[in-house]
């Protein structure tokens, strides 16, 4: 049986990366002039990775798909940045934050890994403070601090709701500079379709020109791949149209496990989905839920009242609403992890109590903040969310209805979740070493640090930490004795072959000449993985989607139409190869599910439940990372190969929310 | 509730940059006007695909008017009207009437290269980025970040200045082609904030010599470039630019 080595460094937790730094092997400077390392993505993770290891002294060829590195999808997360500084002397540390990130994670992360994530927290606001990142500041100068869910203390830093935006305009500046100074090479417009293995090290990648369409061989003495999470295997989520898992599916192909597909992380507030020609949800950012609250009424007749357009949400009296995560979770409250929230949604709109006309959404609240703190405070703080949210739905939230009883009525926001985030990933040792030597994932294409729930802010801390403070480190005990080999020549035998491979794979597609465009079929798909790989799974149900999985892979191998040539840009042929890699990662989501009879953050099985309808872990049978091996074709089930976790620093315990 | 519109639609195909290119028309029925203006391309290009015709290009993202991918002229306007800033990505068919005819077409500037249809090539701006619009700090162990204090003002107004997306809506909306809207916002945003004052001067050079290299044209206060920007950046920034770069000249 194989055993995984997940190379974690000796000693107590709060020491293994000063342990690990102080041992671990450098390069000369003169050695990494001779070095190229291939970073695959230009988000939080990928630009400043490339950026860095620039800096550093390294050749680095830097590839996007976007026209700019500036448009990764980093650029879309809103509410903030966790870091441990404890500015608001409210009893932060590292330890707490290290804490609150693996019981938020439901207890299935690997803490050594979050440790360090946590340790490195503090660094990266020094750093983007450098650069210039415009964080919000206090009037006396300082920087200013939010809470957020899953967390009893202010340690999130913003700039507005759009501190992805700026973490990664910092992070792109940095990487400009490195441009400028011809140490980083970018090529934009480009994917990566294969990772070239040659002597069982990545040495290579096989990536498309978007705009000629031709093939291109990349050579380097390591890869890094930042290419984000699988989401949009479900169609409709909150990541950007272009998001996809090719690059990753590539390198699960070669023999890099997949680790926790499971756990997909659906955020519960997002605008609700209204009609069939929808081609994303929009997310409104977690940092609502410090002023918002959230209720459906306590009645079944207003619920369908509402659903039939009879009533509106001002309609219902303060005394008929269920504000449901303050009466489930006195303790946090509408602040709660987002798999608790999202959850506690469904089950209320299960039981038929949902607001729209669909009968699945809920309604975020800000009356009662903006009676306490008055509109401009809370526009002040939320303006643009506000803004965004009418201009989609034509509802102003910021708008008052009434006064009745000295309690003012202002029109609410509409909410449900949706598919956001993606804590599974690429499974990587604690260097960030994918299974496959010279393979490094990072950011949310790996697995490491959320668990199985990733919390608020934590995102972009963690795509900041690898790719500016761990990698860098990391990826130099794997270079130290790489210089010493030739630059290899890009026409060897292991490159013909895999650009063959890739060719192939295009032709196949180009040639099926059916008759369902890509979009029809992915739909299709994304209805099957909301429906039986969703929110509440079941054996039974999870056995189904992949049987519907295969019907809907044979269509698409038989019926898939793309239009023009393969010459030249062709969008519909690139979404086609995504599609192809998401019917695969969506089957792999479903074994991962199926495999685990529990219940933890983001992978609900609903026959592991409580009485009250929580979570039901089971530490005795599954506390260990599930990675799945690949067999050699998509058809083939894959191997399950488990690294066990262990704690020494955390007790592990049932997450409660309640007190 | 949503209403159902029907209108006409007139988008730009081009085959690459040394292309003529010509308007294609279609006929859209009974779209939702909840519908999202992407969205209703992409309802386009699933009827053209039906047709066993190639879809219309262009480019699109987020979907949620922050990437800056989005680049549609309608009707006459970078990124279609809006009471408000707003991304092509942002704007609802309720903006629309029954039985309208609605242009579709790229930007059309020199420094923005058709690649197909509606995309366009934006390196340049990445260039422009490239030649000076950072703070040069290496990754490491800088000073704590409370260590220098930034009153609120300040930081709030650095912040309005790099909300730009760097769409190209102001170049594409001028008519010399000018992106100094742009350019002004990333000089203003560091020259605002105390890590960017030591190369503030030598960092506006950088960038308009840039900009001016790569073709785009000079400011004449039209404001036009204001009246689009998405995200409500002004001609302020320009004005601070202009400062800053009469301000390396004179150290010369």
């Amino acid at each position: 049986m194989t055993t995984i080595n997940s190379r974690i460094p000796e000693g107590p937790v709060a020491e293994k990366w000063s342990n690990y730094k102080a041992h671990q092997r450098l390069v000369n400077p003169k050695n990494k002039l001779k070095l190229d390392v291939i970073v695959v993505g230009t988000g939080l993770a990928g630009a400043s990775a490339a950026a860095s290891l620039g800096e550093m002294g390294f050749n680095v060829l830097n590839f996007c798909i976007q026209d700019s590195p500036r448009r990764a999808h980093s650029i879309a997360a809103q509410g903030g940045i966790n870091a441990a500084k404890n500015y608001q002397n409210d009893g932060d540390s590292i330890y707490r934050l290290f804490y609150d990130t693996v019981k938020g994670g439901d207890y299935r992360a690997r803490e050594a890994n979050v440790y360090r994530l946590a340790e490195v927290s503090n660094s990266i606001i020094d750093q983007c403070v450098a650069q210039g990142v415009p964080f919000a500041r206090e009037y006396g100068g300082l920087l200013a601090n939010r809470s957020f869910g899953g967390a009893q203390v202010s340690r999130t830093f913003y700039a507005k709701g759009q501190t992805g935006q700026q973490l990664l305009l910092g992070a792109y500046s940095a990487l400009s500079a490195q441009v400028q100074a011809g140490k980083v090479k970018l090529y934009t417009r480009y994917e990566m379709l294969d990772v070239v293995i040659i002597d069982g090290k990545a040495r290579g990648i096989i990536a498309k020109n978007l705009v000629t369409g031709k093939l291109e061989r990349f050579t380097a003495n390591a890869v890094v791949i930042a290419t984000g999470g699988y989401g949009n295997t479900y169609f409709l989520s909150t990541n950007a149209m272009g998001c996809n898992c090719s690059a990753a599916m590539s390198c699960y192909r070669k023999g890099a496990y997949f680790a926790n597909p499971s756990y997909v992380q659906i955020h519960p507030t997002c605008i609700p989905v209204h009609g069939d020609k929808q081609s994303k949800l929009t997310l409104m950012s977690e940092s609502l839920r410090n002023d918002g609250r959230i209720w459906v009424p306590k009645k079944l007749e207003d619920a369908k009242a509402l659903q039939e357009g009879t009533k509106q949400g001002w309609d219902i009296p303060e005394e008929d609403r269920d504000y449901y995560l303050e009466r489930r979770y006195p303790a946090f409250g509408n602040l709660v992890p987002r798999d608790v929230a999202s959850r506690a949604a469904k089950e209320r709109c299960d039981k038929g109590f949902g607001v729209n006309n669909t009968g699945l959404a809920v309604f975020l609240d800000f009356s009662e903040s903006i009676q306490r703190l008055g509109i401009d405070i809370v526009r002040q703080r939320y303006g643009n969310l506000f803004d965004m949210y009418e201009e989609i739905t034509d509802v102003n939230p910021g708008e008052k209805v009434k006064t009745v009883d000295g309690i003012d009525y202002y029109k609410p926001m509409m909410i449900f979740p949706a598919i956001h985030y993606t804590m599974g990933g690429i499974w990587v040792d604690y260097e960030l070493q994918t299974s496959i030597p010279g393979l490094f994932a990072i950011g949310e294409c790996n697995f490491s640090d959320h668990g199985a729930n990733r919390l608020g802010a934590s995102a972009l801390m963690q795509g900041l930490a690898d790719g500016y403070f761990v990698l860098p480190y990391t990826i130099q005990n794997y270079l130290a004795d790489q210089s010493i080999w030739p630059r290899l020549s890009t026409d060897m035998p292991e490159f013909d072959e895999a650009e063959k491979a890739v060719d192939a794979r295009i032709e196949k597609l180009m040639n099926i000449k059916g008759k369902r465009s890509v979009d029809s079929i992915h739909k299709e798909l994304g209805h099957i993985c909301w429906e039986y790989i969703g929110m509440g799974r079941t054996a039974e149900g999870l056995k189904e989607g992949i049987k519907k999985i295969e019907e809907l892979r044979k269509e698409f191998d038989s019926n898939l139409f793309i239009p023009g040539t393969r010459e030249g840009l062709n969008v519909e042929l690139d979404k086609a190869v995504h599609l192809d890699d998401f019917l695969t990662m969506g089957k792999l989501i479903a074994y991962d599910a199926l495999s685990r009879n529990e219940s933890c953050g983001g992978h609900f099985r609903e026959e592991y439940q409580t009485e009250e309808g929580e979570a039901k872990r089971d530490d005795e049978n599954f506390f260990y990372v599930g990675c799945w091996e690949y067999q050699g074709s998509d058809e083939k089930e894959p191997t399950l190969i488990k690294e066990p976790l262990e704690y020494e620093a955390i007790k592990v315990q049932t997450r409660n929310y309640k007190n | 509730m949503a209403k159902n519109i029907s209108f006409t639609i007139k988008y730009w195909k081009q085959n690459g940059p040394k292309d003529k290119g010509h308007f294609d028309s279609h006929e859209m029925k009974n779209i939702p006007d909840d519908t999202s203006f992407l969205e209703m391309l992409d309802i386009l290009n699933e009827e053209l695909i039906e047709e066993g015709k190639e879809p219309f290009v262009f480019d699109h993202d987020c979907r949620e008017g922050i990437c800056g991918m989005c680049s549609l002229y309608i009707n006459g306007t970078p990124h279609g009207k809006t009471e408000r800033g707003a991304t092509t990505c942002q704007l609802y068919m309720r903006r629309f009437n029954d039985g309208d005819t609605i242009t579709v077409e790229p930007w059309r500037s020199a420094g923005f290269p058709v690649i197909k249809d509606c995309m366009v090539d934006r390196s340049a701006f990445d260039k422009i980025m490239q030649a000076g619009g950072y703070v040069s700090v290496r990754t490491g162990a800088p000073q704590d970040a409370n260590a220098i204090l930034i009153p609120k003002q300040n930081a709030d107004e650095a912040m309005d200045c790099a909300s730009c997306i760097g769409c190209g809506a102001c170049v594409a909306a001028c008519k010399n082609g000018s992106a100094m809207l742009f350019v002004s916002s990333k000089v203003s945003q560091l020259a605002l904030l105390p890590q960017g004052r030591p190369e503030a001067a030598k960092r506006a050079k950088a960038m308009v010599a840039k900009m001016d290299e790569l073709g785009f044209g000079n400011c004449t206060n039209t404001r036009a470039c204001e009246a689009v920007c998405p995200k409500c950046e002004t001609i302020a920034n320009i004005a601070r630019l202009n400062r800053e770069f009469l301000k390396a000249k004179f150290a010369e």
